[in-house]
């Protein structure tokens, strides 16, 4: 682009920042709405639109901002329905298939416990843009924590099935729970700026939250510490990441520059 | 409206000669405006009818997130998706609602579910009816909803109290979604080409099947005449009819779009829209479960509650654990 200007290395930090925080309620807000009409119970169904619905309020405002930082005329609608897999920042758990209700409310808790803690340092960032975001959604998203942690604790101590399910669950996702505490470069240049904390640092207050919960649902951690990661940097996602763009952003790449 | 075709228990309308002093008492309360709440006498037949009204209309609140959920994961932006989630969420708490009005009459959620599984209870027709472009939404919100608020607007002053007291809720809900509906139609007729013909395409291929929404023709349906003595019933299904033809055909104009079939002219005689009327066999054929969509919301609907037994099992189990502990605490 002729007229592109380069944003300084502090501003692009920043808006790698915004895209991960921007595509992870993204990514996931999607895939929590395709249970809509399917769930196992009308109470659930409500649940998860409600969910889904504030993901994609949240995804708003952060992926705006994103575009506002970035100051190349991006809203949030040309960071969601128009960039291709490589720029995606969301962590890849998010982007994996739903799975059952388990697996779904399973990866829900463990999302939403990192969410909470996170957004519980944001509301202290330098940026009053981040802080009076992480103060809005923080509401909605201490909300979401006591209700997945709810339904992980009914499930995992409810019948020896649902149990089982919810053990699967755990351990298919854990490999997947390490990327969000990952640092790199950007992460180093937000603290630096007093703009966000070291995902590294979030990690105690993480454990001991989910520790308590599993506690209480008599669901056991699996052992080894592999972590999946590629997502947050780009660098790798999932397969299944471009099937899920493929349908999300097809009517703005079918029809482009139209008004909808 | 989401419930038609509701067949009326009922023998006939009776005479006041023919009504014992009970079933006096309670036609005198519906003549007089007066609610009939969950404890009071009623006619079994009374209450069985509602059951099956109430029933068909939650059934179709939950089935009928299916044609819209189909396209909440690919909203063209963020707004229309958040907008079609807000809908679709508040279509599932329509279906809550009257659930518990039903429930209200001595029928439990889960039976009117099995019932809806085994194919004993119907929903509405036009849920049977594919989404299959976006300016749907759009004719979804616009004429199905559409056509509802028209019926449930009457049956606001329906008379069971807790079915009434749910559709007061409910209309000005639905009334929103019609305005959003309405909303996405405006941006498509007024767009590019590709989206003037999705939104023509839309409101080509629903017309028919939103009017039949109302259920037969006032000459072909024989269960109006006791429900409208109840007052389960507000007005015909020709007046409902009419009533949403005549409002919506100057929307269309609105829009810019054409007429979506060539019988509907202005009279200048009834003061009224003429149409033509749909293909009745196509409707009772959707009826019988032979419509386009029929087989896979049933397998859907199925599917959700089948593989959603251990959920409602694990959580009951739970819940059971949680309150024998507190028990043993006491």
């Amino acid at each position: 682009m002729a007229n592109k200007t380069e944003i300084s290395a502090d501003q692009a930090a920043l808006f790698q920042f915004l895209l991960r925080m921007g595509d992870n309620t993204l990514v996931l807000g999607h895939r929590v709405s395709e249970w809509c009409g399917h769930a196992p119970v009308l109470e659930e169904d409500i649940a998860l639109a409600n969910t889904a619905l504030d993901l994609i309020g949240q995804t708003q405002l952060w992926l705006g901002l994103a575009g506002e930082v970035e100051g190349q005329g991006r809203d949030a609608d040309a960071l969601a329905f128009l960039r291709d897999i490589w720029d995606f920042r969301n962590v890849l758990m998010l982007e994996l298939p739903n799975g059952d209700f388990g697996q779904t409310i399973m990866r829900q808790f463990l999302y939403d416990a990192w969410s909470s803690v996170m957004l519980g340092r944001l509301i202290k960032s330098g940026d009053p843009r981040i802080a009076e975001i992480a103060e809005k959604v923080s509401k909605e998203v201490a909300y979401h924590v006591e209700r997945s942690a709810d339904t992980v604790v009914g499930l995992g101590d409810g019948t020896s099935e649902s149990h089982a399910r919810m053990q699967a669950a755990l351990d298919y996702l854990y490999p997947y729970v390490g990327e969000m505490f990952l640092s790199d470069a950007t992460d180093a240049a937000m603290v630096s700026a007093g703009l966000g904390p070291d995902p590294a640092s979030l990690r105690d207050e993480y454990d001991l939250l989910v520790g308590k919960v599993l506690d209480k649902a008599t669901l056991t951690l699996p052992d080894g510490s592999y972590t999946h990661k590629g997502g947050r940097t780009g660098a790798m996602h999932t397969e299944h990441l471009g099937h899920l763009l493929t349908s999300m952003q097809w009517l703005q790449r079918a029809y482009p520059n139209s008004q909808w | 409206m989401y419930a038609q075709m509701v067949k009326t228990a009922s023998s006939g309308v009776k005479s006041r000669e023919e009504m014992s002093e009970q079933e006096r008492v309670f036609q005198d309360k519906i003549d007089a405006d007066i609610k009939i709440e969950p404890r009071d006498w009623m006619p079994d037949d009374y209450r069985a009818t509602l059951v099956r009204q109430i029933g068909q209309h939650a059934h179709s609140e939950v089935v009928g997130q299916l044609p819209e959920g189909n396209w909440i994961t690919r909203a063209p932006t963020l707004e229309r998706k958040a907008i079609l989630l807000a809908k679709v969420q508040d279509e599932a708490g329509h279906g809550l609602y009257l659930y518990s009005a039903a429930e209200t009459l001595g029928v439990s959620r889960d039976q009117l579910i099995e019932d809806l599984l085994a194919g004993r209870m119907k929903y509405s027709s036009i849920f049977n009816y594919p989404t299959l472009n976006w300016a749907d939404m759009g004719a979804v919100g616009w004429l199905v909803d559409g056509a509802a608020i028209i019926n449930q607007v009457a049956l606001q002053r329906t008379s069971y109290g807790p079915y009434s007291r749910a559709m007061v809720r409910i209309c000005k809900e639905e009334s929103f979604h019609a305005r959003q509906g309405y909303h996405i139609m405006m941006k498509m007729a007024a767009g590019s080409v590709a989206q003037k013909q999705m939104a023509q395409d839309a409101l080509n291929r629903l017309w028919f099947p939103v009017l039949m929404m109302f259920g037969p023709s006032d000459k072909d349906s024989v269960h109006t005449a006791q429900s409208m003595a109840w007052k389960i019933k507000m007005d015909t299904n020709d007046e409902l009819r009419q009533k949403f033809v005549d409002q919506t055909v100057q929307q269309i104009e609105y829009l810019g779009l054409e007429l979506p079939e060539p019988g509907i002219k202005w009279n200048d005689e009834t003061g009224e829209y003429d149409y033509s009327d749909p293909d009745w066999s196509e409707f009772f054929n959707v009826i019988k479960g032979n419509g386009p969509g029929n087989v896979d919301r049933m397998k859907a609907r199925r599917a959700a509650w089948d593989d959603g037994e251990w959920v409602r099992d694990g959580l009951m189990a739970h819940a059971r654990k949680k309150a024998a502990a507190k028990v043993a605490a006491e």
